[in-house]
């Protein structure tokens, strides 16, 4: 069935004229609405050092206590701390996130302190992607944590800007919307405050640090986001604490001098700043961290898989051809990651079997070395009882040769020669048991029998 | 369409997210202005909109585009003038840039003559289900790019209305068919069309049997109950489904009544008044298009239609184990209509489904 659609080219656009009210000018309200009834997101980052007043200044500008413990000066390194919020204004809520850099500027080396800022920020660009590319997915539902503004407060030093200052921002620039604040800015004098603004503006284009530019396209907005970029980088001063100034409460820091009201226009830049960053641009800011920022990540995570969408004769590259390659290349990879390994293996129970057999060589070397002496002892010992043996044959020879002299002699009747004999039977007796300890000796050391001489 | 400019569609309240306590404010931030913001922004960007109508020859779909948008989308065509009759079923789009107070909507009609005029109707919702999936198609491709653009360029089907011939009986086969197919892919509003020719009281059967068939066929056609947000927005829309489908007439020519000029179809016993609620139920259909629920109309498109066709898309070409990382999409198949014995994905069927009596 042949299938024949008109397709209108974008040129052809023609603008059609109404001849009534259609109605449809209603659209933007039921935009509106649906978005209400989900509510928004929007996520801070404050880069500062500890105790440069980013608690304080989240405070103010929200117009309300978020609890946190002031932070020491002893992290032995940057981390980040994110709390969630939610605000309600009329019919708006707001999921407001606010991510802390813990630890930032208190380190002795602090080479690696943009780091972890780089990595937190990319870690939610990923979830977001992950997100996205998932088969079932609900973006619609996904709480965004994507980072819409990053609040960079400058340490108010009055001279230029900390190289700690510089390094990180030109490595988040691209990243994130940056807004650099001076903070605790009452404690510079005015003639002071314009001079360090400039300084620091020039040497951030000097560096070419892209800092978040106040959209100025639109006419409602246009003006005044054009006038309030004369004034960055805003120098605020935050404070929860009320004094009475005049006949009413207002938020202000009292010095012994006098009073610097936050809200004054003439004191600080904290009105300018509230304004720009949610009466004016939330909305851009978010549109911005999507539409430039996360897409820059994404492009560049997956040209770093290795996809393209043209190859070089600009055909679009199938991205089957692509993946099947991918995987083509890894399970190679693996294949031979495997092989390795299972030579490694082998070898190893090669060397280890060889290890083996010597030890048992050794051990056979010893047995051998250990029977050798033990019959060469048993011989020792044998030959000692032949000895012994011998000496007891010729001693029985002597007895009996004794014997026979005696008998003869007693016809004499001599006692004495009995007792000569007895004498020399004595001799002869002890002679004999000293002979007998003298054996027993020696087979104790031999081994199986005990020669027992019995007279 | 990026998900900041989109409003969100129908899902449970809760979102995903950590538990985070309300926080009081103690004066005024200035938080709603981002509403503003939001309007601004919208406005200077534009809005879209793409309609389809689906009917037989002569039952006055071309005159009701016309009289829908107050202009002449394109040349009604009269019956028997119009050439011959084409053969095979052609779909043709024409695409208009309408203003009103500032509100700029980029209006995409798509008509379907020679729908169901052959004598074997069999598959004649083919070619329009393969319109709408190379719809779906061209916007996940765009969607797919490493380098994408800033506004992706909308051009699904956001609604389809139905024109059902005023038999008074009920639905034909024809009707029953194309609409269960229709109605997993896109948003179907049913029509009666030119239900000047019917009474009252014979509208009104005629649309309870309409009911009763699109309820035994388990048709869900827009608005959906499943997607539904909470109390308010049922109560709305129970009352639009009691209505479904309107019995419209239309009309593109002006007369006068008792000195007023009104859009209306003039005969030998009267003038049918377009606008008149007490003639025809043109208003209702209107405002539900256009002043009431185009937005959400956008939304369903998007969040639900156009999301089912993509997981079924990459579940097709996924040969390899699922899990997020890159996608694996083989060649689209030429045409491409999503499988019938499909059931529609409804993320919160489960939610409301013990709601649904």
């Amino acid at each position: 069935m042949a299938v024949a659609v008109g397709r209108p080219s974008n040129e052809e656009l023609r603008n059609l004229s109404l001849s009534g009210h259609v109605g449809f000018d209603s659209l933007p309200d039921q935009l509106v609405n649906k978005s209400t009834s989900q509510g928004f997101c929007f996520n801070i980052l404050c880069v500062g050092e500890t105790g440069i007043g980013k608690s304080t200044l989240m405070d103010t500008l929200f117009n309300t206590k978020f609890e946190s413990d002031p932070a020491t000066h002893n992290e032995p390194g940057v981390r980040l701390k994110a709390r969630s919020y939610e605000l309600q204004e009329s019919n708006v809520r707001l999921k407001l996130t606010i991510v802390d850099t813990v630890g930032f500027g208190d380190q002795i080396n602090k080479d690696d302190s943009y780091k972890p800022i780089v990595e937190y920020i990319d870690a939610q660009f990923e979830a977001y992607l992950q997100e996205e590319l998932k088969i079932k997915r609900s973006l619609f539902n996904y709480h965004d944590t994507r980072i819409h503004a990053c609040l960079y407060f400058i340490a108010p030093t009055g001279h230029s800007l900390k190289s700690l200052d510089l390094v990180t921002m030109k490595k988040l620039d691209s990243k994130v919307n940056i807004i650099p604040i001076i903070a605790k800015a009452d404690t510079i004098a005015k003639n002071e405050l314009h001079k360090f603004k400039s300084k620091i503006m020039s040497e951030l284009v000097s560096n070419g640090v892209q800092i978040y530019q106040f959209p100025t396209d639109e006419e409602t907005v246009a003006e005044i986001n054009a006038t309030m970029s004369v004034h960055l980088p805003f120098a605020v001063v935050g404070s929860t604490e009320e004094v009475k100034i005049g006949n009413k409460m207002a938020k202000a820091r009292q010095y012994p001098w006098g009073v610097v009201q936050v809200e004054n226009e003439n004191h600080c830049d904290f009105v300018k700043l509230r304004e720009m960053l949610i009466r004016v641009n939330m909305e851009d800011l978010r549109e911005q961290t999507h539409t430039r920022h996360y897409e820059l990540y994404r492009r560049c995570k997956l040209e770093e898989m290795g996809f393209k969408d043209t190859d070089p004769d600009s055909k679009p590259f199938s991205l089957q051809e692509t993946y099947e390659a991918k995987r083509n290349e890894f399970l190679g990879e693996l294949q031979k990651k495997e092989e390795e390994m299972r030579q490694m293996f082998v070898m190893r129970v090669k060397e280890k079997e060889a290890e083996l057999k010597e030890a048992e060589k050794e051990l056979h070397e010893k047995f051998d070395l250990l029977k050798r002496t033990h019959q060469e002892e048993k011989k020792k010992v044998e030959d000692k009882k032949k000895e012994l043996e011998e000496e007891v044959n010729s001693f029985q020879k002597k007895k009996a040769a004794a014997q026979l002299l005696q008998s003869q002699a007693q016809q004499s009747g001599a006692q004495q020669t009995k007792k000569d004999k007895d004498k020399k039977k004595n001799s002869r007796r002890s002679e004999l048991e000293i002979l007998k300890i003298q054996v027993c000796k020696e087979n104790r050391e031999g081994t199986h029998y005990v020669l027992v001489l019995v007279i | 369409m990026d998900p900041l400019r989109r409003s969100p569609s129908p899902c449970s309240p809760q979102a995903s997210s950590p538990e985070s306590p309300p926080c009081e404010m103690l004066g005024y931030v200035g938080i709603e202005a981002v509403l503003d913001q939001l309007k601004i922004k919208a406005m200077k960007m534009g809005f879209e909109f793409n309609i389809m109508v689906v009917g037989q020859s002569g039952l006055g779909k071309s005159t009701m585009v016309n009289t829908l948008f107050k202009s002449k989308m394109w040349k009604s065509t009269p019956p028997g003038l119009g050439g011959p009759t084409p053969q095979t079923l052609q779909l043709h789009s024409v695409t208009h840039v309408i203003e009103e107070n500032g509100v700029k909507l980029k209006l995409t009609v798509t008509d379907t003559p020679g729908f169901g005029d052959q004598i074997n109707n069999d598959k004649c919702w083919d070619p329009i289900l393969g319109y709408i999936n190379e719809k779906y198609e061209q916007y996940l491709q765009e969607e797919l790019l490493i380098t994408r653009q800033r506004h992706i360029p909308d051009s699904r089907v956001h609604c389809c209305v139905y024109f059902v011939p005023p038999t008074g009986h009920c639905l034909r086969p024809l009707d029953i068919e194309f609409l269960q197919r229709l109605c997993r892919t896109v948003n179907v509003v049913p029509v009666i069309a030119r239900a000047d020719s019917l009474t009252i009281e014979e509208r009104e059967a005629f649309r309870r049997r309409i009911q009763h068939n699109l309820k035994t066929h388990s048709i869900e056609v827009y608005p959906q109950k499943c997607f539904d947000e909470d109390v308010n927005d049922r109560i709305l829309n129970s009352r639009i489904r009691d209505r479904i489908p309107f019995a419209v007439v239309g009309a593109d020519r002006e007369h006068m009544v008792n000195g007023r000029c009104v859009l209306g179809r003039k005969t030998k016993w009267g003038i049918i008044e377009v606008e008149n609620m007490a003639h025809c139920e043109f208003p209702l259909l209107r405002d539900l298009l256009i002043r009431s629920h185009l937005q959400d109309l956008k939304d369903i498109t998007h969040n639900v239609h156009y999301e089912n066709y993509r997981v079924i898309r990459l579940n097709q070409s996924h040969v390899l184990p699922r899990g997020p990382g890159w996608v694996n999409l083989a060649p689209a198949p030429p045409c491409q209509p999503s499988s019938p014995g499909l059931t529609k994905v409804c993320r919160w069927a489960q939610d409301n489904s013990d709601e649904d009596s």
